[in-house]
Order: C-alpha cells, then structure tokens, then sequence
C-alpha cells in the first residue's frame, strides 16, 4: 500500500489491469466439506487466492482458564504458508497474522450462536495457500461455508469483500498490483440478511463521498459472493445423491 | 432423487401457522430463521430444523453410547461423543463397588449403552446404568454417524434399525449419540454396516426404507446361517 510507482492500473478505456470493470469481482470457487478428518471444511479460490479453512469442535477448550462459562470462545487462526507469496515468507505467526487472526475470531463470533456452548472453544484454522490480496476476506468467507458445513448453529453467514482506490477511482475486489501500488484498501466482512458490519479495517486514506461508494459497492457485491456460498454448500448434498445410487 | 426441503443459515423458515421447535431462531418481528445447514421437517404441530451433521448435545433421558476415557476414585469420566464429557458415579451402577475399585468393573477404553441421568447449564453432565438394557458392552464393533441422523437409523418406530437387524441377523444398539454398537458374524456386519453406511448418506431423501430394503434384499443371499 502506498508504494509510488508509474504503473497504470486503470487503462484510457476505465478498465484494470486485469481487465475487469471497477465493480467486478474476481472469479470466485468455494468447495465445501473437502478434509474428512476435520468436523467442517472448505476451500475457497478467489482470483489468485487458495485459502483452505478446517473447523474442529466444539470442544471443550483447553487450557481451563480460558473457558468462559457463558459461551464458546472462537479460536481462528490465520496464517500463510511459507510458500505462499513470492518471497518466501518466514512460517510462524508474526504481527500481521496474529492481528488477522483476531479480527476474524471476532467477526465470526458474532455469527455464531456461541451461547449454546458453554465451556467450548470452536477452532478454526485458515491457511493461505497462494495469496493475491484479499486473502483474510477470502479466508473468512470460507470460514463461514466451514462452519455451516461442521453443523455449528449459525444466526447468518459472515461474507466479506474488499474495496479500494487506485488511480484515484474507487473500485472492488482489489488485485494484488492494486493493492501493493493503490492508494487506499479497506476489507469489510457483512452479515449478508441483517446487513450488520462483523469487520471494517482501512489501510490508506479514503474521502468521505469515496468510503460510501466503497462500502455500497461492497454491500452490492456481498449479495453475489453470498450466493456462492450457499451454492457450495447445496452442492454438497446433491453430490451425496450421485455417490448413493 | 427427491430429498426434503433444504435450508442455509440465516435462511426464514415458513411456519405455516404451527411452532417453531429445533434449530430456528427469531430474526424479525416475527420471522424465524434456520440456525443450521439441514433439512426442514414439518409435523402437525411443529417445525423443525434437523442440520446434516454436527455436534451431540445431551439431554435427560437419553441412551448414548460411551467410552470410558479416565477413571477417577468414584467416577468414570465418559466420552459420549459430544463436545463434553460425562460423569459416571459408582453409585449409578448395579454393581457393589468399594471406592477405588473401579478398574476391576470398567477399564478405560471400554464401551457401555448408558442413560443421561442429569445434566446442568453448564452442560456437565452424568450418566447412569441403572435402568432396563442399560450396560457395559463387550465384544462387537462401533461404528458412528452424525447425531442428528440417529432419528433416520432407527426409522419410524424402529422400523429401520429391526429391518436392518432381522436381515442381517446382527444385534445393534443404537445411542442418540451417533454411535452404534454392532454385533454379530463378520460377515453379516460388513453388510449391516454398508445398510447403515447408506443411511448415513441419503439421510435427507424421501423413500430411504424402500431404498435400504431393495439393498438388503439384494444381499440377502450373502447373509451367513440366513434359514431361507
């Protein structure tokens, strides 16, 4: 973010770099159920991104003195794997994953009917496979499709897309040139039915009258990404069908 | 394939003027959601939503299927398949146990067919021997499933699970905690555990007993000390 370059990003003829108008999003595949071992999963491919979410539990959460005896704790974990930027990035968490990892856990912990679960920790493991920008908002994504798929009571999916400004023009579902060399990228993660805001974060500047059209064309956005995610999880089912007979 | 009315979280369920029940919650004036990834299921009074797969929640009364996982100087600490475990006291037992002594009735890793006696907000809760077909179960395999397919297992009034034993002359106890006891010629529980395995995957579809009555039929010959 920030960087000044002399790339273009948005060509004479308005369109990126990528060839997408301002308000497309990239494709975007989500697979659900796809680790046997884990109580839920998924895979989601959005652009560039391949983000693998696991779900276990809930159980009972370990060590005792984080239980909390009203409601489950939501242990996400985000972290990319070494291999999955163009320099090899050093494995473990740093400052940037831990930070990710916690914004998560909240945002899906508002989702989440934690109450049911007394004493419980629900863990959630996201792992960036390949990233392209917007990998925690496609982690999330994903996580969401997980956690439905785990069979954890749920009051609404979380979806989540990201805007931004390059060349001063706001446009969606930033690229990772976009997003290295923009001006501003600000990630926001929605309740798609009550459209409640679970996560909102802004690197870069934005003027008012630029955050509304950011945050409209994400809202307008979310409806679509919904959409998958419903779709990989109907899709679960219907191959079940086909292994039956 | 027909299967019954799917929903998503989030997803407003219909009431058709009967009550909500399971797995909705309110999101309106009046309005009520699906809190799972299932099927919708509608009886005359009330609606429910039953998800594919997740987590076993006990309640009183229940048969569950357990494994001894610790035992402590009066308690054998059970795993029932839930994100909890349960307590068995020696005291819910019809056995005389002297303090201490458990290891000689229960070891750990052993499987008993017990009953939830209580269980408290926090969810803790103990189990019980002490009741009619209640016991520690020796010999024969588990296998497991979802919890919230049992209902589909055992069939309207057990007519699934007495098809299944009768055709493959095996004895199986079923926990409403997903996991089966199963018993009987090896041969004959490969067979009942695919009848069961084909349960497991269709549980959402219309016509299930049709389908695993075609499939024991279809096995029927393969059965071992079958009279017929």
């Amino acid at each position: 973010m920030g960087t000044q370059s002399d790339i273009k990003l948005i060509e004479e003829n308005g369109l990126r770099l990528d060839g997408r108008n301002p308000g497309d999003l990239r494709p975007i595949k989500i697979e659900a159920g796809v680790l046997n071992r884990a109580d839920g999963s998924a895979l989601i491919e959005w652009g560039g991104n391949k983000v693998l979410v696991s779900v276990y539990g809930p159980r009972e959460a370990y060590p005792k003195h984080n239980q909390d005896i009203n409601k489950a704790i939501v242990k996400a974990r985000y972290n990319m794997a070494a291999f999955s930027v163009d320099e090899r990035k050093r494995p473990g968490p740093d400052r940037r994953s831990i930070e990710i990892s916690k914004v998560l856990s909240e945002a899906l912990e508002s989702a989440i009917m934690v109450e049911q679960f007394p004493r419980a920790q629900i863990d959630v493991f996201i792992e960036v496979l390949q990233a392209d920008a917007g990998t925690r908002i496609a982690g999330l994504t994903a996580a969401a499709v997980a956690i439905a798929d785990a069979g954890i009571p749920m009051r609404d999916f979380v979806t989540g897309c990201t805007a931004g400004k390059v060349n001063d023009k706001v446009v969606l579902d930033l690229s990772k040139e976009e997003d290295n060399f923009g001006q501003a990228d600000l990630p926001i993660a929605i309740l798609p039915k009550s459209k409640k805001i679970v996560l909102l974060q802004m690197d870069g500047d934005l003027s008012l009258e630029e955050f509304d059209t950011a945050t409209s064309m994400i809202i307008n956005a979310i409806s679509r990404i919904n959409e998958i995610q419903r779709n990989a999880l109907s899709a679960k089912v219907k191959v079940d069908d086909a292994g039956g007979e | 394939m027909k299967t019954r009315e799917i929903v998503l979280p989030g997803d407003e369920v219909k009431l058709e003027g009967v009550k909500p029940r399971n797995g909705l919650h309110r999101c309106g004036e009046s309005a009520f959601c699906s809190s799972y990834f299932g099927t919708v299921q509608r009886s005359e009074e009330y609606v429910d939503v039953v998800p594919f797969c997740g987590p076993y929640m006990p309640r009183r009364g229940d048969k569950v299927i357990g494994k001894v996982i610790e035992i402590g100087p009066s308690m054998w600490i059970v795993d029932i398949n839930s994100p909890y475990t349960s307590l068995l006291h020696m005291n819910d037992t019809p056995w005389r146990i002297n303090s201490g002594e458990l290891n000689r009735y229960m070891k750990v890793g052993e499987y008993l067919i017990a009953k939830v006696l209580s269980l408290n907000e926090i969810k803790e809760s103990w189990i019980t021997l002490k009741d009619v077909g209640l016991r520690k179960l020796e010999g024969g395999a588990i296998i497991s499933l979802e919890a919230p397919k049992v209902p589909r297992i055992i069939g309207k009034g057990g007519t699934m699970v007495n098809m299944i034993k009768d055709a493959t002359l095996t004895r199986i106890v079923i926990g409403q905690n997903g996991l089966i006891w199963i018993d009987g010629v090896k041969e004959n529980l490969a067979i009942a555990k695919e009848a069961i395995e084909l349960v497991k995957n269709q549980a959402h579809t219309v016509g299930l007993t049709d389908r695993v009555r075609a499939f024991l039929d279809s096995k029927k010959g393969e059965i071992i000390g079958n009279a017929e």
